[in-house]
């Protein structure tokens, strides 16, 4: 009982902040200084249509590579916990059969989810997407590859490969900047080109694809290990 | 607009908060800070509303034009962040119940008191 009202508490103290915030909340007329800097720049410095894209890969590129970096560790403390010592893996998991709907319509499906996940993060800096979501759709497409078949598993040398590449690459086209533009991830080391079309934006579509195939690679990775870890003994 | 927004996601965030701290079920329990974290994410993104514009999308580069037909771009690409590490905070949640469940074979949070004193 006591348990309750303690939480009743808690939720009243912080739904009182909450309106507190709430209630001080004025909708803006204008943009804040910063936006309107990068609304006023962002297109013309970055070359990228989507003024988010030019602000997470370029302005704040550094970021977005911590944060790749935040996706990697967590991928790698799930595989370091679900570790499975060789004697304890079952040799022969008892499966249910798959219904055949699932099965066949997996197989023309993923194709396509997979092409969908592509175009998101080619057309990053174009559309709204990007690596993350690209990435992410990805994902998703290995996700109804395990679901399909439960004896599926996700090829290790494939995903270190995909996500060592794209993690190197994304940091090489970084130096790059250093090299032959203002600074690291500088998008400036190919031409900014025609605003709107494919290859504009400088290294922006490059490096959001890195970014794209590196979170695919992740994500598959922790979705492969969770699948895994099912082949345990009790 | 901005107002039914910020609401919402104020709404949500308290949801997210009593399912953390009222469910039994560990799952549930991790979907808490899952909504409480989309909560957190459609606060931040309304604060960078502008009344009347839109997406922060261009089509041609016009400086002074482009900067009175768009919204605020820094909380949407801070949300973007925000997003990615929830979801890497979430998986590695779900991990841990997935553990814990081996372990004791049960997903009611009364019934791992070993640290409890």
């Amino acid at each position: 009982m006591i348990k309750k009202w303690i939480i009743l508490g808690i939720l009243a103290g912080m739904g009182l902040i909450f309106f507190d915030l709430f209630s001080a909340f004025r909708g803006n007329e204008t943009l804040g200084k910063t936006a309107d800097y990068y609304a006023r720049h962002g297109a013309e410095e970055v070359g990228a249509s989507n003024i988010v894209t030019a602000i997470v890969v370029t302005y704040r590129g550094f970021d977005t590579l911590g944060e790749v970096t935040i996706l990697f560790l967590t991928a790698a403390i799930i595989s370091f916990v679900l570790k499975i010592r060789q004697e304890d893996i079952l040799p022969n998991r008892p499966i249910r059969i798959t219904s055949e709907l699932l099965d066949s319509a997996s197989q023309v499906i993923v194709p396509v989810i997979f092409m969908v996940g592509i175009y998101i993060f080619v057309n990053g800096h174009l559309t709204p997407g990007g690596g993350f979501p690209g990435g992410a759709v990805i994902a998703s497409g290995v996700l109804l590859m395990i679901l399909s078949n439960p004896n599926f598993s996700v090829s290790h040398k494939v995903i270190a490969w995909v996500e060592s590449i794209s993690g190197v690459g994304f940091v090489l086209l970084g130096v790059m900047g250093i090299l032959f533009a203002g600074g690291f991830l500088d998008n400036r080391v190919l031409g900014l080109g025609d605003f709107g079309k494919l290859f504009s934006a400088g290294i922006i579509p490059f490096i959001y694809s890195f970014i794209g195939l590196k979170v695919g690679a992740e994500l598959s990775n922790i979705l492969g290990a969770i699948s895994h870890a099912q082949n345990e003994k009790n | 607009m901005e107002y039914i927004a910020i609401s919402t996601g104020f709404a949500l965030m308290l949801l997210g908060l009593w399912g953390i701290l009222s469910q039994k079920n560990l799952i549930k329990i991790v979907l808490g800070f899952t909504i409480f974290d989309t909560g957190i994410n459609i606060v931040m993104v309304s604060i960078g509303y502008v009344k009347g514009k839109a997406a922060p999308i261009l089509d041609v580069i016009n400086a002074s034009e482009a900067a009175n037909k768009i919204v605020d771009p820094v909380p949407q690409a801070l949300v973007l962040t925000a997003i990615v590490i929830g979801l890497g905070v979430t998986a590695l949640m779900l991990v841990y119940v997935l553990k814990l469940h081996r372990e004791k074979n049960s997903l009611d949070i009364n019934s791992f008191k070993d640290l409890k004193w």
